[in-house]
């Protein structure tokens, strides 16, 4: 769902152009797409930190209406009430400064979009959320939340500032010492501002498997922020390309290609972002189908897929068993760290256990392959220590 | 021996009746890192433009088509045996894909020689 006409320019565009001529057009944004090369991208964010410009993605905030009258939880379940009538995850239940994955979901038990909602951490901002929704989907997005809650709350676009994620394992490092000491101590989702390169918005989260930050920073303060970072010799600049082949070994959905508005959150095996309350509840759109799905399983679930030789297979590769069609892959290319082809898709249910080998269609060629479990690279996402 | 190259980015290098065919310097540095490569089997043959190879990059997946119609002759043993790094090296050497048997030389006359597609790639 891009927009026509020509694509927008990043804020930080002359930054990244500086250092790439390879741009491509991306949900209506001009993104670079490659740096150095995808692989030693790829690479360096596992090993070291790397820097994504996701300024195309749909930052916004949620709040109720000015003089409001209510504070701390009160002002949260309010807020929280309304979105849910969107979503199906507990957000009336997150604690300050938490952060939760979920997903818009349609009457039928589809998905419309997968984002992130925040509850700021900061006592002033009870009754604000901090809402994050994919690039090709925030104009739908953002329709669907201002209907459903027109006169009880406002959304305030912020896709005029900069999203810029910092990944890897050296990213806690490089936030410490560029941005502010106290960032190594969040938490994984979890959310806080902070007075740094003007008042930034930052949650420790993303979408490589990695540990990380992703950072909201007005326009006029940006370049500051992404010069200081690149400064940093941990650092180097990540193109989208990288930004995929990360996000599919960690398992990650892609909206429009591992989601869309005829697959179910129980099909995409994400039950786990439906918390118990919703579950009882039953109030969220699509619930009967979902919550049918749960309880009795549904007929195809997500998989991670290793074809057994070399050839990857990408999108739109049938699967099949004994002749039969059973699936499709829905994402698929290289694993620079597996050094070997990576796919995921979705197969009947009863094909779906690891260990279970099927036929993938490549160029009208059946090629085995093994289903296996997601990830295909472990996250490392900074957890707090139990106990 | 004479060189030439497709829109497509392939090269074509006659000596004789037999053509080596690979890609171009400027397609392997689009491409990125190579990492898988299918080569067709000997005594297949193939016309002018059609779909002979493939070959793929964490990016993407790219066919090579037949700049000159033919027989296989041979394939790359590097490539078959998985070396594809040679690909990205020596895109016009080493990373030749394979040799055929050409069929109707004059259909080198539609394709571009060195110079032109130096400036062919300029205005890409």
């Amino acid at each position: 769902m891009a927009e026509a006409g020509s694509p927008k320019k990043l804020p930080l565009d002359a930054i990244w152009r500086a250092r790439t001529s390879k741009f491509g057009d991306f949900a209506g944004y001009d993104m670079p797409l490659q740096f150095e090369g995808l692989i030693p991208e790829h690479n360096w964010t596992r090993q070291h930190a790397g820097l994504f410009d996701v300024s195309h993605m749909g930052p916004s905030f949620f709040a109720l209406p000015k003089g409001h009258g209510i504070e701390g939880d009160e002002a949260h379940k309010k807020v929280a009430s309304l979105i849910e009538r969107l979503v199906p995850a507990d957000i009336q239940g997150l604690k300050p400064g938490q952060v939760r994955y979920t997903m818009i979901t349609n009457e039928d038990g589809g998905v419309l979009d997968d984002l992130m909602i925040a509850r700021p951490a900061e006592p002033g901002a009870a009754g604000d959320l901090y809402i994050v929704v994919n690039a090709g989907c925030k104009h739908q997005d953002w329709a669907l939340i201002e209907e459903a809650t027109k006169g009880e709350a406002n959304l305030v676009r912020a896709d005029d500032r900069c999203l810029l994620a910092l990944q890897g394992p050296t990213a806690h490092a490089v936030a410490a010492a560029v941005i502010d000491p106290a960032l190594a101590e969040m938490n994984f989702m979890t959310v806080k501002r902070y007075d740094a390169f003007g008042r930034i918005t930052v949650t420790r989260s993303g979408y490589t498997g990695e540990d990380g930050y992703e950072i909201l920073v007005r326009a006029e303060n940006a370049a500051d922020l992404a010069n200081a970072l690149l400064a940093h010799a941990e650092v180097k600049p990540i193109g989208l390309g990288a930004r995929d082949s990360l996000r599919l070994e960690a398992g990650l959905c892609l909206y429009g290609h591992d989601l869309d508005p005829t697959t179910s959150p129980i099909e995409a095996d994400l039950a786990w972002t439906i918390q118990k309350r919703r579950r009882e509840a039953k109030d969220f759109p699509g619930a009967k189908r979902i919550l049918r799905e749960y309880e009795l399983g549904a007929a195809k679930k997500r998989v991670g897929i290793r074809p057994n030789d070399r050839a990857p297979a990408r999108e739109g590769v049938e699967i099949m068993k004994d002749g039969k069609t059973i699936g499709v892959v829905t994402s698929g290319g290289f694993s620079p760290i597996l050094n070997g082809p990576i796919s995921m898709g979705y197969v009947e249910t009863e094909h779906a256990e690891p260990g279970h080998v099927v036929d993938l269609m490549i160029r009208g060629v059946p090629r085995a392959a093994t289903i296996v479990p997601l990830p295909f690279v472990p996250h490392r996402y900074h957890r707090p220590k139990k106990g | 021996m004479t060189k030439r190259y497709t829109k497509d980015h392939e090269w074509v290098c006659l000596d004789g009746d037999i053509a080596t065919i690979g890609i171009s310097k400027y397609a392997a540095e689009q491409l990125g890192d190579v990492v898988y490569a299918e080569l067709p089997a000997a005594g297949k043959s193939f016309a002018q433009g059609d779909d002979m190879a493939v070959v793929e990059s964490a990016k993407t997946a790219s066919d090579v088509y037949a700049p000159i119609s033919g027989e296989i002759v041979e394939g790359n043993a590097a490539i078959s045996g998985e070396n594809w790094q040679i690909i990205n090296d020596e895109p016009e050497a080493g990373g030749w894909f394979v040799k055929l048997k050409v069929s109707n030389k004059s259909e080198l006359d539609a394709l571009m020689d060195e110079a032109a597609y130096a400036d062919y790639v300029k205005g890409l």
